[in-house]
């Protein structure tokens, strides 16, 4: 008999635009010591599934078909207070953001403690004895001292840790993880997910393991389920969904990863969620606004130059200049990058990476060192027209696609405003022509012009972003982490459209990412960052081969494989 | 055409039609608004024409024909033979306007202020805010009432009662506007870290530029659900001054003028000079402060799933 068996699981949320069915008619089961991944995009239903097993599904939201069993019992039908006691105490949870599920006002212990005495029958020293214990199983060290501290005396991967071990406290039967590591960094993300595989085995638990990203799926789970819009589209073992996935959908979806062990030319088959219709093929570049003015001579040379940079934030003000506490998120750092080629920067979070973006384009003042951009001087020059010319050549794209569009423009305005600003064109007339051109150009059609960032899903938002980068006749481009928001296939859409501009209009990319795999698809130089500091700067084939720095050897090695 | 088919089907005109409370106050708002604006074609008598007065119906009852003169009022009519219902409508058009004019002021300079000190940071930011905070410690009321001493000890004698109804506009306003102020600031904050930010600063616009074309649109609906609370209670505070009778003059009452006739006569019998200009403010500042309430709840984002 299998732990959990979900049956025919509908799901409804009833809304002002009729009923919405999030979760379509799914039956998957547990085994004891198995790992079930549930993979799919945004909206696919994965979480919600977890949810409703929990009982936890969000008013108005209702489980309308189906029924759920945990060891052979039915669960679906409980009452609330019936549910509580499974809540917790035979299903436990873990979260992507590890801070949401810890109180910041009580200990670990406290935490811990009080959990264990919730559930189970035991005395208060058992209790505290057996808290220490499990915090030493999740693997934090000196685990009796620790125990007395606060959530946030802990780093986002120990936290992640007590979480783990709060929800096995009271001994659970099966696990739901929701997204348990997409906040995390590569090398932390790694642990913890050997951490919950252990526990898996020596528990004999069952686990649901919500995520996105097939690479943590190929990592950890024994058997997957992919799913598409509510429905469940394929179950089998790994292995098999891995390498042979017979429906259409899961195909597209595994060609769409970025694979690690090699370097791709272009995303093959990834018009899934929404078209990809990029109009690049019949565009005429030579004729067009967009080839005119000196933007796209093509040289050799260092296009630019970076030069023992420099940079630091006030993070504790005072009026005696020694009493000021800096942070330093960039030190000295130097680099080039050759006209025409993708240089990327890659790093954990909090490396500087997404620094030395808003430094190279001058949203923030450098602290100290030098940038030469085509011969201007980035840091010193006075002259307003000429540092505005040069910041018409530097555009860039940002992370979030929902706070870099402003949400009362239109995107007929968002576009055109750059040529607007910097009078690049002759009149209205001539701004909404070139506005539909890129719009087209970035696959979108002309008539988005008209529409307003809400209508539009992340990806799209991002190729608007694009356009607006555009609009401006840029050289160089920088491109700060622009998929990391994204699903996988619209991420394998994007990096396809940005290769193809570069192709077109000779554009040189500076590519921010902390995902390996991507790098190395989209890079032809990679810098490896660490705490402000470049640590390697290589040949993207050399350093993923051959990395020099132990640091980057570190990174490379805990890198989800996803070979194909 | 297509604004008008956008606003009926908004999430802001869903949640309208299905809040009974801010339909009922919308109507009340809407028809004392409108009684108001037409008060010249509504009402029976000119009760600022002092040649049509009959002193001789001075305290005639509702709906009852005068002894003397056999008019009839529908609420009665006052000391000195005014329609209690006329002196209503018109006093109405005073309180209405003085408290959209006062809330347009504070809105104005508070917005300015707001976004000057959110965007600049700084010192600019602490002297600004540090005055909205010393603001903040006298009861709004003093210094409007501070505000109008002054003014009224500035304006020459033969225009105080012309002035009255500017000045009460300009105290009520400046009382007003450090919390359109500091709300904008705390949008305006949050805004200013987005993205599309730094997407305008790339592409060259300037600060102006940015804080006009870009923060702005981005702040404002906060500040008009302060501002329709604001409404109310810059109503409430004209009638206050009106009452304590720093505010409107007699001549040309307003509400807060007409409660403080009407409350001399509260206890010999002559109930309706008091009753009916209290029951109209009410009526008015409570409907307005509803569909402010409402739309604070249904521009929350919080609550949008």
């Amino acid at each position: 008999m299998a732990l959990l068996d979900i049956k025919n699981m509908r799901v409804e949320f009833p809304g002002r635009h009729g009923v919405f069915t999030s979760v379509n008619d799914v039956s998957l089961y547990v085994n004891e010591g198995e790992i079930l991944g549930l993979v799919g995009e945004s909206g696919a239903g994965k979480s919600t599934i977890g949810n409703a097993v929990m009982g936890l599904l969000q008013a108005p939201g209702r489980m309308s078909e189906g029924e759920v069993r945990l060891n052979g019992e039915r669960i679906d039908q409980l009452s609330e207070i019936d549910m509580r006691s499974i809540r917790g105490k035979r299903i436990g949870m873990i979260f992507q953001d590890p801070m949401t599920s810890l109180n910041p006002i009580e200990t670990i212990e406290f935490q811990l403690v009080e959990t264990i005495l919730a559930h189970l029958d035991v005395s208060m020293s058992e209790a505290r004895k057996r808290a220490v214990e499990l915090l030493e199983q999740v693997g934090i060290p000196e685990a009796s001292v620790r125990i007395k501290q606060y959530p946030h005396q802990f780093s986002g991967g120990m936290r992640q840790r007590v979480v783990i071990a709060l929800a096995l406290c009271v001994e659970p039967e099966l696990i739901i993880a929701d997204e348990p590591t997409t906040a995390l960094d590569v090398t932390i993300q790694a642990q913890i997910l050997q951490l919950i595989k252990d526990m898996c085995k020596s528990r004999k638990l069952g686990v649901i393991l919500v995520t996105h990203d097939m690479g943590v799926i190929a990592e950890t789970a024994d058997r997957v389920a992919v799913m598409y819009r509510g429905r469940l589209i394929e179950l089998g073992d790994t292995s098999q969904i891995m390498n042979a996935p017979k429906e259409a959908y899961t195909q597209s979806l595994i060609a769409a990863v970025p694979p690690s062990n090699k370097k791709i030319d272009r995303f093959p088959k990834v018009a899934i969620a929404e078209s990809d219709g990029s109009a690049l093929q019949d565009f005429d570049l030579q004729s067009h606004w967009l080839g005119r003015g000196s933007a796209y001579e093509t040289s050799s040379g260092s296009l630019l130059e970076v030069r023992s940079l420099r940079k630091q934030f006030l993070i504790k003000g005072a009026i005696r200049p020694s009493n000021r506490k800096y942070l330093d998120a960039i030190k000295d750092i130097s680099f080039d990058v050759k006209a025409g080629e993708t240089f990327g920067l890659v790093g954990e979070s909090g490396s500087g990476k997404s620094t030395v973006a808003r430094v190279i384009t001058g949203i923030y003042p450098a602290t100290g060192g030098e940038m030469e951009f085509d011969g201007h001087d980035l840091i010193n020059t006075k002259n307003a027209k000429e540092k505005q010319q040069v910041r018409q050549d530097i555009q860039m794209v940002f992370q979030d696609p929902y706070s870099s569009l402003n949400g009362r423009m239109k995107i007929g305005a968002i576009v055109a405003e750059p040529m607007f600003v910097n009078k690049l064109a002759e009149n209205g007339k001539e701004r909404r022509e070139i506005v539909a051109d890129l719009l087209e150009l970035v696959g979108l059609g002309k008539d988005a012009a008209r529409k307003y960032p809400h209508e539009f899903s992340g990806g799209q938002r991002q190729r608007i972003s694009i356009a607006r980068a555009l609009a401006t006749r840029p050289r160089f481009l920088i491109c700060d982490e622009p998929t990391s928001a994204l699903d996988v296939s619209i991420q394998a859409q994007i990096l396809n459209l940005l290769k193809d501009l570069q192709d077109q209009l000779k554009l040189t990319l500076l590519f921010i990412s902390h995902d390996l795999p991507v790098i190395r698809q989209m890079c032809d130089r990679v810098g490896v960052m660490r705490f402000g500091d470049l640590v390697e700067v290589s040949e993207t084939e050399a350093l993923f081969e051959h990395p020099q720095h132990s640091y980057t050897q570190t990174l490379i090695g805990r890198m989800p494989r996803f070979a194909k | 055409m297509d604004m008008v088919k956008r606003a009926f089907e908004s999430d802001l005109f869903w949640s309208f039609r299905h809040s009974p409370v801010a339909i009922i106050s919308f109507v009340v708002a809407v028809t004392l608004i409108l009684a108001a604006v037409f008060a010249p074609l509504l009402a029976p008598y000119n009760p600022f024409d002092p040649g049509s007065l009959n002193l001789m119906n001075g305290f005639s009852q509702p709906m009852v024909p005068n002894a003397l003169t056999g008019d009839s009022f529908l609420m009665g009519a006052d000391d000195q033979g005014r329609d209690v219902f006329s002196t209503i409508l018109y006093g109405m058009r005073i309180s209405l306007f003085v408290g959209f004019a006062a809330v347009i002021f504070a809105l104005v300079i508070g917005i300015i202020l707001g976004l000057t000190s959110a965007y600049a940071g700084g010192r600019v930011e602490a002297i600004i805010m540090r005055i909205a905070d010393v603001q903040l410690t006298f009861p709004s009321i003093l210094v409007a009432m501070l505000v109008f001493g002054i003014a009224k000890g500035f304006t020459p004698v033969h225009l105080r009662d012309q002035m009255a109804i500017w000045v009460l506009i300009v105290s009520i306003g400046l009382s007003d506007w450090v919390q359109f102020a500091r709300v904008v600031r705390g949008a305006a904050l949050v805004e200013k870290k987005k993205e599309y930010v730094e997407a305008a600063i790339l592409i060259g616009r300037g600060p102006l530029g940015i804080v006009f074309r870009h923060i702005l649109p981005n702040v404002l609906s906060p500040v008009l659900v302060i501002a329709t609370i604001s409404l109310a209670l810059a109503i409430i505070a004209e009638a206050t001054l009106s009452f304590l009778g720093v505010g409107a003059p007699p001549t040309e009452p307003s509400l807060g003028t007409l409660i403080r006739i009407g409350q001399g006569y509260l206890f010999s019998g002559e109930w309706w000079i008091l009753f009916f200009p209290a029951m109209t403010l009410l009526m008015l500042a409570l409907s307005v402060n509803l569909l402010g309430d409402w739309l604070r709840d249904a521009l929350n984002p919080k609550l949008d799933d």
